[in-house]
């Protein structure tokens, strides 16, 4: 018996970790398979056709790139900035550490709650309407504790010894971080903003009351209309349609582009931190 | 350029990350303002006492009925059920990684980690439709699978990567002395993962279990879509629930701006937001503690 | 130190980081194309003391500073100063070689370049500060490589090169050779010897030979007070006090 209990108890770990993997595997495996048949060039070039059971998704892919730029273009300057002051500028205080906490725990709060806060500043406050504006910036501030999270980190990671040698040679505190930090850093920040902006991607609930519709007929990408987006088309297709049966191809299609898409933007960040690992002189 | 102007330039930038770093901050602060307002317009019409504990969600009925006490249940209930599941295999599978895989097998094992933590939701949610709720739908010989046990399962699934991360990240802290210590005195490698090891990564661990729960309770898409939504109190594991995210993404849409029910989603989003914030709170104080109880 | 032309003072320093004092009263005096070693126990305030000559201090918001700190007759901390001014007329080595994450070449005109030196002017600059630092000959055909790829000596070389490239009046060491070994080290205290000439030069040391081989003056700090200054050799043969006995015979430290 004494044999046999150490191959009982790593069987259970392993058991542990091969559901795990089982998991990823069958995610995996099931999209792609069934997903695959409804891959076409059609499909990812054309509007849909015959209420959604026909045709392709490009207005979705379209919506989705764009509204991942918006998020982009509205987060990342403000977020930046913002670790910026509170990592180079903020004196280290009991303030600072409250934001730090707030920004920390506002990262952990349900994104559907961002959906909310979007619907009543942008939306009605700002009077910006149910668009892609709207739905963008709020999925901006949802991206904002990340990006500032993740760029902190990264600008923590340089030493205070290089900023001291940018001070020694007459920099001005900006010339420093202009020139010396914020290079250093940028791998890291670029990381960390990428992985947030895929996160942003897939994300349906803070975008369900900001702008994004089922179904638009002109050409997408005015900035306070409404637009399609890849996972709320996704939700739609498997539980909104007349006939979800006969969409079911065209739903497995769509999440797999989504996957795609999100998979995309995380191979990216893997490759700037994977580049960075083996060149930087800073390993970590 | 000349010194003067430099030193313009630099007080300048000092004060552009000054404001937007304070502006955005106050954005963020605006969230739980916006909460608050709009809630105390939903409390001055129904009474938080009533609105706690009344068992019926009805905002359309006759007579309309706001009890959040069903969207609690439910909430809980899927999250109960998540982590009884996610929790033995998180910590099983941290601690395979972190004590007995080779680097080699790590070396898949974290991409692929990062990988399931990628996934979006609504994809997840889609597969809790067309394969998971099938699959329990037979088994359990019911017409549908669109139940509570459906979306534990799949919320389990969304707080693996999160749990496996954070639990590993605690085993691989405690120190080797540690582990040395006990192989010293005649452990066995088991008794040394379950006798020292976890016991002294347990606030790191309790830390990854609070996350875990944190993204179980506000996740929305996969329970949207996969728990079937029925607005009666639920009965268990194999009945349909509705939980708080579900319920505010379902009527937001419909209700019409700046009447009692409106405010109503709002007032659930608030007890959303501070159920959050204490699950938030407490995990990061138990990733202090560890971080304390290691450097010292 | 009567005769002696004073470069570099300070009178009255008190420094504390928040309920921490980390210097008490010290008054001190630095004359022009001298070394001057600060010695003593680790934590005794020698590094804080050096750093408060270029303002290094003005990045921790706990820092609070008092006293009267002077290069010739120009007040330090005057209201009006320019920061960025005083770290050009006083330079500083730091402990651990800190090149910036650019080429050999780049370490050298970053500085030049946004002091505004004229673009055509900088080649030559460079050239010269590398030859200075005795560093030339072994990068001369690699200016353009990363300085990280310099091994740990030689980058100390670049960054005191960086330093002397801008013409400062004083340089300030803190501990330039404790990350280095003993050839890099030699090489160093070389070079520091030769630039005596041309600068006046505070230095830092935890090593007790290093600051008998290159100082002038020797100052003994202990508890953030200075216990003893004077001529090097007074310092280590006839100590004054007890401590400075104690501690340059290597009883503590």
């Amino acid at each position: 018996m004494k044999r046999l209990t150490p191959v009982i108890e790593w069987g259970t770990l392993l058991l542990s970790t091969g559901i795990v993997v089982f998991f990823l595997v069958v995610i995996l495996l099931d999209l792609t398979i069934k997903g695959m048949p409804a891959l076409s060039w059609e499909f990812i070039s054309t509007f849909p056709t015959e209420g959604m059971t026909k045709g392709g998704i490009l207005p979705a892919i379209i919506g989705t790139v764009l509204l991942t730029l918006i998020t982009a273009a509205a987060a990342a300057p403000f977020g930046i900035c913002c670790a910026i002051y509170l990592n180079e500028y903020a004196a280290e205080t009991w303030i600072t550490k409250l934001i730090r906490a707030s920004i920390r725990n506002l990262a952990g709060i349900p994104s559907i709650i961002y959906g909310l806060f979007g619907l009543a500043l942008f939306v009605q406050g700002l009077g910006m309407g149910t668009s892609l504006l709207s739905a963008g910036l709020t999925l901006g501030l949802l991206s904002l504790p990340y990006i500032i999270t993740t760029t902190e980190e990264a600008l923590r990671r340089i030493p205070n010894s290089t900023r001291e040698a940018a001070l020694a040679v007459g920099a001005t505190q900006f010339e420093s971080i202009r020139d010396v930090v914020l290079p250093s850093a940028l791998p890291g920040i670029l990381t960390g903003l990428v992985l947030t902006l895929s996160r942003a991607a897939g994300e349906t609930a803070p975008i369900l009351f900001t702008g994004v519709a089922f179904y638009i007929n002109n050409p997408t990408g005015y900035l306070n209309q409404e637009f399609m987006a890849l996972p709320y088309h996704l939700y739609m297709l498997s539980t909104q349609h007349h006939s979800i049966e006969e969409v079911r191809p065209l739903a497995y299609g769509t999440a797999l582009v989504l996957l795609c898409v999100v998979f995309f933007l995380n191979l990216t960040a893997f490759y700037i931190r994977y580049k960075h690992n083996k060149n930087g002189p800073r390993a970590h | 350029m000349k010194l003067l102007q430099r030193e313009r330039i630099d007080f300048a930038m000092k004060l552009i990350f000054q404001v937007t770093g304070l502006l955005v901050i106050a954005v963020l602060g605006g969230i739980f303002f916006m909460l608050i307002w709009n809630s105390s317009a939903f409390f001055s019409e129904v009474k938080p006492w009533d609105f706690i504990t009344g068992t019926q969600w009805n905002p359309s009925g006759d007579p309309i009925r706001y009890g959040i006490l069903p969207l609690l249940v439910s909430t809980f209930l899927v999250t109960l059920g998540a982590m009884i599941i996610a929790i033995p295999i998180g910590i099983g599978t941290a601690a395979f990684m972190s004590e007995y895989a080779g680097s080699r097998i790590k070396n898949i094992m974290k991409p692929a980690i990062e990988m399931l933590a990628a996934i979006p939701s609504v994809a997840i949610g889609f597969l809790g439709i067309v394969v998971l709720s099938p699959g329990l739908a037979s088994i359990a010989g019911l017409s549908n699978g669109l139940n509570a046990l459906n979306g534990a399962i799949l919320l389990a699934v969304m707080a693996l990567p999160t749990i496996i991360t954070v639990t590993e990240d605690a085993l691989q802290g405690v120190p080797h002395s540690f582990k040395e210590a006990s192989y010293g005195v005649g452990a066995s490698k088991w008794e040394t993962l379950t006798k020292v090891v976890i016991p002294s990564a347990a606030p790191g661990i309790l830390a990854a279990v609070m996350l875990g729960v944190g993204r179980a309770i506000g996740e929305t898409m996969t329970v949207l879509m996969a728990t079937g939504n029925a607005a009666a109190f639920p009965q268990g594991f194999f009945h349909s629930v509705r939980t708080m995210t579900a319920t505010i993404a379902i009527e937001m849409g419909e209700v019409p701006f700046q009447t009692t029910h409106y405010f109503a989603l709002f007032a659930i989003a608030s007890v959303l937001f501070l159920i959050t914030l204490i699950v938030n709170v407490i995990g990061e104080y138990f990733v202090n503690k560890f971080r304390k109880f290691h450097s010292s | 130190m009567d005769q002696e032309h004073i470069k570099l003072s300070a009178e009255g320093v008190n420094l504390s980081f928040g309920s921490k004092q980390v210097l008490k009263n010290i008054d001190i005096a630095f004359p022009e194309h001298q070394i001057t070693a600060l010695i003593g126990p680790s934590g005794c305030g020698k590094s804080s003391l050096l750093r408060a000559f270029n303002r290094m201090h003005d990045l921790s918001s706990n820092a609070r500073i008092e006293g009267k700190f002077n290069l010739e007759d120009q007040d330090l901390y005057e209201k009006n100063i320019s920061v960025t001014r005083v770290r050009s007329r006083i330079g500083m080595v730091f402990q651990k070689a800190n090149p910036f994450p650019k080429s050999i070449y780049e370490n050298i005109n970053y500085g030049l370049k946004i002091n505004g030196i004229p673009k055509d002017q900088r080649p030559g600059i460079i050239e010269k500060a590398l030859k200075e630092s005795y560093l030339w000959d072994e990068v001369k055909d690699e200016l353009h490589k990363p300085a990280i790829t310099l091994s740990g000596g030689q980058q100390q070389r670049l960054c005191i090169a960086r330093t002397v490239a801008l013409r400062p009046e004083v340089i300030l060491m803190d501990e330039p050779c404790s990350a280095l070994d003993p050839l890099s080290t030699l090489k160093i205290e070389d070079l520091i010897l030769k630039l005596k000439k041309k600068y006046t030069i505070v230095i830092v040391t935890h090593n007790m030979q290093q600051a008998q081989r290159i100082a002038d003056k020797t100052v003994f700090m202990y508890l953030g007070e200075i216990i003893e200054q004077g001529d090097t050799g007074d310092v280590f043969n006839n100590p004054k006090n007890e401590l400075t006995g104690n501690y340059v015979r290597g009883r503590f430290g």
